[in-house]
């Protein structure tokens, strides 16, 4: 069976899948087992934290789409022709965004505008040369006469779009119900009572509220979308809110990669520190210590501009910028994991250290059992929650750290789509005169809602799992 | 007292050699003086003896950890090395590529960043723990709910929309105060105002709910109880009682960046122009200085072990109880 296209993942993709197949095997071990279900349950109860995880969950997915790329088979005039493959690698999330990504326009254009930002010339019938604000390619090219029809045509799409998908989410609202009163064996008017009322043991009120609200939200920007840029279009001429929702991937995998990558040395370094003690405890200290007196900033700029002189040197060894791109990113998550591994790491050597000590290690240790399972066995799963603990509050810093990186200039690479870069170029485009804001706006927007709900959750997941709060 | 401070001293030492070394691999050994050259004269078509004449130049031009042609000692001295890591240990900085004198200039430039990020940290400080404090002070009721609302809230926007933010509409739409520049004197304090006000409330957020953490945790010990009992006010208990005990905890993250706000801060600096020792680094990184970027990873670590000694050392001040 031939595919028309050719499945071409970029490294940063593998991880990802390796991430997310880690996950996945976490979950599956987790929910066996009825001790470590209960900090999950108090997660599940608090609604605030189920509202930021819906609104997580819609960025992975958004991400995850993004991270599976293949290039397209090119076109063969005939049969006999060698399969030849589109240069330029797409992904899953580019082909949905299809029409985004090629409505194109010349330059900047404001939100919801149907004509450019700049003067042309334009030349009219007549031949006669006038400079007017031309007409946009496609935001609002199907209006006749804008300025009039904008804006009934605006509010009817609005409309039309909201009472669509409260209709549907209303309709889904009562399926789940139904579902629920299933499972819990209560009728379905006492079970959509508690829902309102949100006495339900997991917060299903704020689950369905947000996915609701998103739903409605995707569904009018989705429609909108179609026929203008929603978010104004950038210097040259990209529909910015598909800049923003590109962006979404660059912000995931470096806060997610960084911890991928980092969490092995932290554990395994951390560890042996606090159980071997002696000599070993003084190497790994000695070299967190040097580490961590270098100011983070400092030692991520010296890297990246070292793996900048590399990079150049090996110009041949890449073959696409998205290749560079993606290494670039990698390399980047690479060096940002280790200066962010030192805490963990201090952490775990403490807790390690107490842990030795403990009855049941010593009980365990008289019995012969050997270190190497004392240490799998008994040791590291009663340091599992300062692990997770770890993950989840790294990732919301490392997010922001991408867009000041990419400011100063030791970030992802010039040519990746991020936010960092888009606040960058936003620089320039606010001191224009009328100010161009949206580019800004929309990077602002994408990268607050995810940032708020990773720091929402994550302090939920704090409070379950830290013993020191849990029955605060 | 003594017998600490200088075994504290002894300790950074080996610690330096560790940061010099990882410099020298990282600037001079994952990449020779040759692509350096190469870098700066242009990556392709470059003759080899346009890079040897760059290298001698800027004194690259020797063996870079063991100089097999000289005699004696100079077989060790006459190294990059030598010329360039260990003489950092006696602050002797070199030149920058441009031909600049570092050490001169980062004298120079320490001013405006000391002067932009002490009131900074001054302001941000008192502002953190008066606002913390309120919070403590109203703890379980909504001022406190949504007090954390607003504060996960304010740190969840990136630091560079507080400057854009705070630029467009302080300079650009009110003009009130510039939106960049330095200047010298009591000149600068116009200059200063923005970047030290955008610092604030870009720092409130997470300022206010870590120190609310730890005075939470001290109000739930039983000392402040007992002050209670014995019929002292609330605000009595949490300013004489609470805010002394959490001075220990607020300490050790407060002293510990005081000698590091020489440096300055990369993103401010150069957002407002300020000729201070950050925008420095952004410019040799822009310009791919690495004798400035080697330089300024060097006095950071520095400085950040000796912000750690004055950080046990202003223990003893606050806690009786420690001893050195």
């Amino acid at each position: 069976m031939s595919f028309p296209f050719q499945f071409e993942p970029l490294w940063t993709d593998w991880l990802i899948y390796l991430l997310l197949v880690l996950v996945l095997g976490f979950f599956l071990y987790v929910s066996g087992k009825e001790h470590l279900c209960a900090p999950w349950r108090q997660i599940r109860r608090r609604p605030l934290a189920m509202s930021a995880l819906v609104l997580l969950g819609c960025y992975i997915s958004i991400g995850l789409m993004d991270s599976v790329h293949f290039r397209k088979e090119l076109p063969r005039a005939d049969t006999r022709q060698e399969l030849q493959y589109d240069p330029e690698v797409l992904s899953l999330l580019d082909v949905v965004l299809e029409r985004l990504k090629n409505n194109v326009e010349r330059t900047y254009s404001a939100p919801f505008a149907a004509y450019a930002f700049n003067k042309e010339m334009v030349e009219g019938p007549d031949g006669t040369k006038t400079r007017v604000y031309p007409r946009l390619k496609y935001g609002g090219a199907h209006l006749t006469n804008p300025d009039t029809e904008r804006g009934p045509d605006l509010l009817l799409l609005v409309g039309e779009r909201a009472i669509f998908g409260l209709v549907i989410v209303v309709l889904f609202s009562a399926l789940v119900i139904l579902i629920l009163s299933q499972k819990h064996q209560t009728p379905p008017g006492e079970m959509a009572r508690k829902v309102f009322r949100g006495e339900t043991e997991t917060a299903w009120r704020a689950i369905l509220f947000t996915l609701g609200l998103l739903f409605i939200l995707v569904g009018i920007a989705a429609s909108l979308s179609v026929k203008y840029h929603l978010f104004g279009t950038d210097k040259v001429g990209q529909d910015v809110l598909y800049l923003a929702l590109k962006g979404i991937r660059t912000g995931l995998v470096i806060g997610t990669l960084t911890t991928l990558v980092m969490l092995p040395f932290a554990i395994f370094l951390g560890i042996s520190a606090g159980f071997f003690r002696g000599k070993v405890d003084d190497a790994i200290q000695y070299l967190y210590t040097t580490l961590s007196s270098i100011p983070g900033v400092l030692l991520i700029a010296a890297s990246v501009l070292i793996l900048q002189v590399y990079m150049d040197k090996n110009a041949d060894a890449f073959a696409s910028v998205t290749e560079r791109a993606d290494i670039r990113l990698l390399f980047l998550c690479l060096i940002l994991g280790m200066t962010s591994w030192i805490g963990l790491c201090r952490m775990l050597r403490g807790e390690t250290l107490k842990l030795r000590e403990m009855e049941y290690v010593q009980a365990a240790k008289t019995l012969g059992v050997g270190n190497q399972r004392i240490i799998t066995h008994y040791i590291l799963p009663n340091v599992m929650h300062l692990v997770l603990i770890a993950v989840v509050l790294d990732f919301s810093g490392l997010v922001l750290a991408e867009a000041v990186l990419s400011y100063v200039g030791v970030g992802v690479d010039p040519a990746m789509i991020s936010w960092g870069n888009m606040i960058n170029s936003a620089r320039l485009e606010l001191a224009r005169e009328p100010v161009v804001w949206w580019s800004l706006s929309a990077a602002f927007v994408f990268m607050f809602v995810l940032v708020l709900a990773a720091n929402v959750f994550s302090d939920a997941v704090r409070d379950a799992f830290d013993p020191r709060l849990r029955g605060r | 007292m003594i017998t600490y401070i200088i075994r504290r001293v002894l300790y950074a030492i080996p610690i330096l050699i560790g940061v010099n070394l990882l410099t020298f691999i990282l600037f001079f050994v994952v990449n020779t003086p040759d692509d350096m050259a190469r870098l700066h004269l242009g990556m392709k078509r470059v003759t080899p003896e346009a890079i040897e004449k760059w290298k001698a130049d800027h004194g690259y031009n020797i063996p870079v950890a063991w100089n097999a042609s000289a005699k004696g000692v100079d077989k060790i001295t006459e190294t990059i090395f030598f010329k360039k890591s260990i003489s950092l240990f006696a602050f002797d900085f070199g030149f920058a590529d441009d031909g600049r004198n570092i050490g001169a200039d980062i004298r120079e430039r320490m001013w405006p960043s000391l002067a932009i990020a002490l009131p900074s940290l001054i302001v941000g400080l008192f502002v953190n723990i008066t606002v913390a404090m309120l919070i403590a002070f109203f703890r379980a009721t909504y001022i406190d709910t949504w007090g954390i609302i607003v504060a996960v809230g304010m740190m969840s926007v990136s630091s560079l929309f507080y400057i854009i933010g705070g630029q467009f509409v302080l300079s650009k739409l009110f003009r009130l105060v510039p939106i960049s520049g330095y200047d010298g004197g009591l000149n600068a304090i116009k200059f200063l105002i923005l970047p030290v006000l955008v610092g604030l409330v870009g720092g409130i957020g997470s300022g206010t709910r870590w120190y609310r953490s730890i005075f939470l945790e001290e109000i739930g010990k039983d000392y402040v109880r007992t002050a209670r009992a014995k019929g002292l006010s609330e605000l009595t208990v949490l300013f004489r009682h609470v805010l002394r005990n959490a001075l220990v905890p607020i300490l050790t993250g407060v002293v510990v960046v005081i000698p590091l706000l020489f440096m300055g801060s990369l993103v401010t600096e150069s957002f407002f122009s300020i000729p201070g020792l950050g925008s420095y680094t952004i410019d040799a990184i822009n310009s791919q200085d690495f004798s400035i970027v080697r330089v300024m990873v060097f006095l950071g670590s520095v400085l950040y072990i000796f912000g750690l000694i004055l950080t046990d050392i202003s223990y003893t001040w606050v806690d009786p109880r420690v001893r050195l």
